[in-house]
């Protein structure tokens, strides 16, 4: 087996897709806490369907680099389901509700009257659930994910001490001076990044797992929000790592895979809080 | 002049006043009580001082040269706090955010001045513990830490003995009063007039009718004499 997978790795392609998954699955954990705790999770669920929209539109269009569109769509209408989710709660919730559907419903409207392709159910279903594109990535877009990954890390740590006290206590922060509606804005601009970066490894559909499945897993076991932010970056690349690997060598979808991975560690990880806090 | 003065203040949510005509001002050092029914507006007129809403009509006037990232709030407990995964450690700590500014991670005198309010809250023994396994005293101690490590002149204190079981809840109060002795500026709101009528200097009633004086004031006036009864009576029962 170790054979095997020594033989894959001698393709640059393979090498490239262990990298941009592992990246990928840094990115997304990071901000699962927050978006869990803070009842984000419809945002980042809503995004997806939209990040999918967009992703129709772009390949109508047949644009070579398919982010300059996807990418400004995404950030914009997280901005906006931010305001919204933001007045009322429940008028929020439909707001996301239509936004999403419809934006899943006009995609694939429009990929089936304007697509050119000859094979337009595998585009679809690689844009909803992830793709073989995943192992024919270029260099370019490595360096592409690369940058975008330490963009969000960086922005991540510095803005961790600031980040906690917004999920925490949102009142709080804004009553001692925090400027909290810039910091929601920030979370709402990363999660759209992270989407838009994430959905070439999973595909639209399941972005949402990805992200909010290790933050789950770790909240499962520790009880300060640092450990639990390092434990879920790390459950989550290895999971990524693990998917992807059984992946390549059982020939199984990528995205599906990992998310499968997931929700095994998310399971492990139940099965062993409950031991824990029994035995103490 | 005084710490805080409102003038003619309206309260209200989007298009619907809650409250009118609100006047009354604190001074440096006083020990000013909101007591009025379930629902006449006390949070909402707190998170109105904080700048956590707009006012609908009249001002809010800082005086004392007391900045907004000088005020300490310990606000009504929210669900989401409940299950948060957050050591007490870093839950103090929060409280020196509006000292950063932009910095990014904490210096030594924030993480001192934390040290030093969770040495006053006698919580140092749980710094490392998750805040949701705490009973509910401990947290309101952990949250009064984080307030105290945003302020060193004004305390604002949303019901913060709800909750909690007679022992506990006196021992709060000493806690409180124990600050305001050291000269901090205390806001509470409370719905136990009893205890109001024991440790406030001011008295704030808000509802159909609004009262603000003194305590003694309060007791010889008409809204506070039946207030103070009616309580009575319901704990007679
Ligand atoms: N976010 C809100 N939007 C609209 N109305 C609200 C909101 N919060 C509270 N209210 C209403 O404002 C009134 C006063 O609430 P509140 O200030 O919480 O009262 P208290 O703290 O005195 O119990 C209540 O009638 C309540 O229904
Ligand atoms: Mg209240």
């Amino acid at each position: 087996m170790f054979d095997k997978l020594w033989e894959y790795l001698q393709f640059p392609f393979v090498r490239y897709a262990l990298i941009v998954g592992i990246l990928i699955a840094l990115c997304s954990s990071l901000l699962g806490v927050t978006l869990v705790l803070k009842r984000f999770s419809f945002i980042g669920d809503g995004l997806s369907h939209v990040a999918f929209g967009a992703m129709a539109i772009a390949s109508v269009a047949n644009l070579t680099n398919q982010m300059i569109i996807v990418m400004p769509i995404t950030v914009i209408s997280a901005v906006l389901l931010l305001r919204t989710g933001q007045n009322s709660r429940i008028k929020g919730d439909a707001a996301i509700a239509m936004i999403s559907v419809g934006a899943l419903a006009f995609g694939y409207l429009l990929m089936n009257i304007f697509s050119t392709s000859s094979n337009l159910s595998g585009d679809v279903c690689s844009t909803l659930f992830g793709s073989t594109s995943m192992l024919t990535l270029r260099l370019s877009d490595v360096i592409v994910c690369a940058v975008i990954s330490f963009i969000v890390i960086g922005v991540f740590l510095f803005f961790y001490n600031k980040i906690f006290a917004v999920t925490f206590d949102e009142s709080f922060a804004s009553a001692v001076g925090t400027r909290t509606k810039s910091y929601n804005l920030l979370l709402a601009i990363i999660i759209a990044v992270v989407i838009v970066t994430a959905m070439k490894l999973v595909g639209s559909l399941m972005i949402s797992a990805l992200i909010i499945f290790p933050a789950l897993s770790a909240m499962r076991l520790f009880r300060s929000f640092k450990a639990v932010t390092v434990f879920s970056v790390i459950l989550s690349v290895v999971c990524a790592v693990v998917g992807m690997v059984i992946s390549i060598l059982a020939g199984t979808p990528v995205g599906s895979t990992i998310v499968a991975v997931d929700v095994a560690a998310f399971l492990l990880c139940t099965v062993s809080g409950a031991v824990v806090s029994a035995v103490k | 002049m005084s710490m805080i003065e409102v003038k003619e203040l309206e309260l209200g949510y989007e298009n619907r006043t809650i409250l009118k005509n609100l006047s009354f001002s604190v001074n440096e050092g006083e020990y000013l009580c909101i007591v009025g029914e379930n629902g006449s507006g006390k949070s909402t007129l707190m998170k109105t001082l904080l700048g956590l809403q707009k006012p609908v009509g009249g001002e809010i006037i800082l005086g004392d040269g007391l900045r907004k990232n000088e005020i300490g709030y310990l606000p009504q407990q929210t669900i989401v706090q409940k299950d948060f995964p957050a050591s007490v450690r870093e839950i103090v700590l929060s409280g020196c955010q509006a000292r950063c500014g932009l910095r990014p991670f904490y210096n030594r005198e924030e993480k001192q001045l934390a040290e030093k309010n969770m040495e006053r809250m006698g919580i140092t023994k749980y710094a490392k513990r998750c805040y949701r396994d705490l009973s509910g005293g401990q947290q309101q101690r952990v949250l009064l830490a984080r307030a105290l490590c945003a302020t060193r002149k004004i305390l604002l204190l949303d019901e913060p003995v709800s909750g909690l079981d007679p022992v506990v809840t006196a021992e709060m109060y000493e806690l409180i009063e124990s600050l305001n002795k050291e000269g901090i500026t205390i806001i509470m709101i409370s719905h136990d007039i009893s205890a109001a009528v024991c440790y406030a200097s001011h008295i704030l009633h808000i509802g159909k009718k609004i009262f603000f004086g003194t305590r003694e004031e309060y007791m010889r006036s008409d809204t506070g004499k039946l207030f103070i009864t009616r309580e009575e009576s319901a704990e007679d029962v």
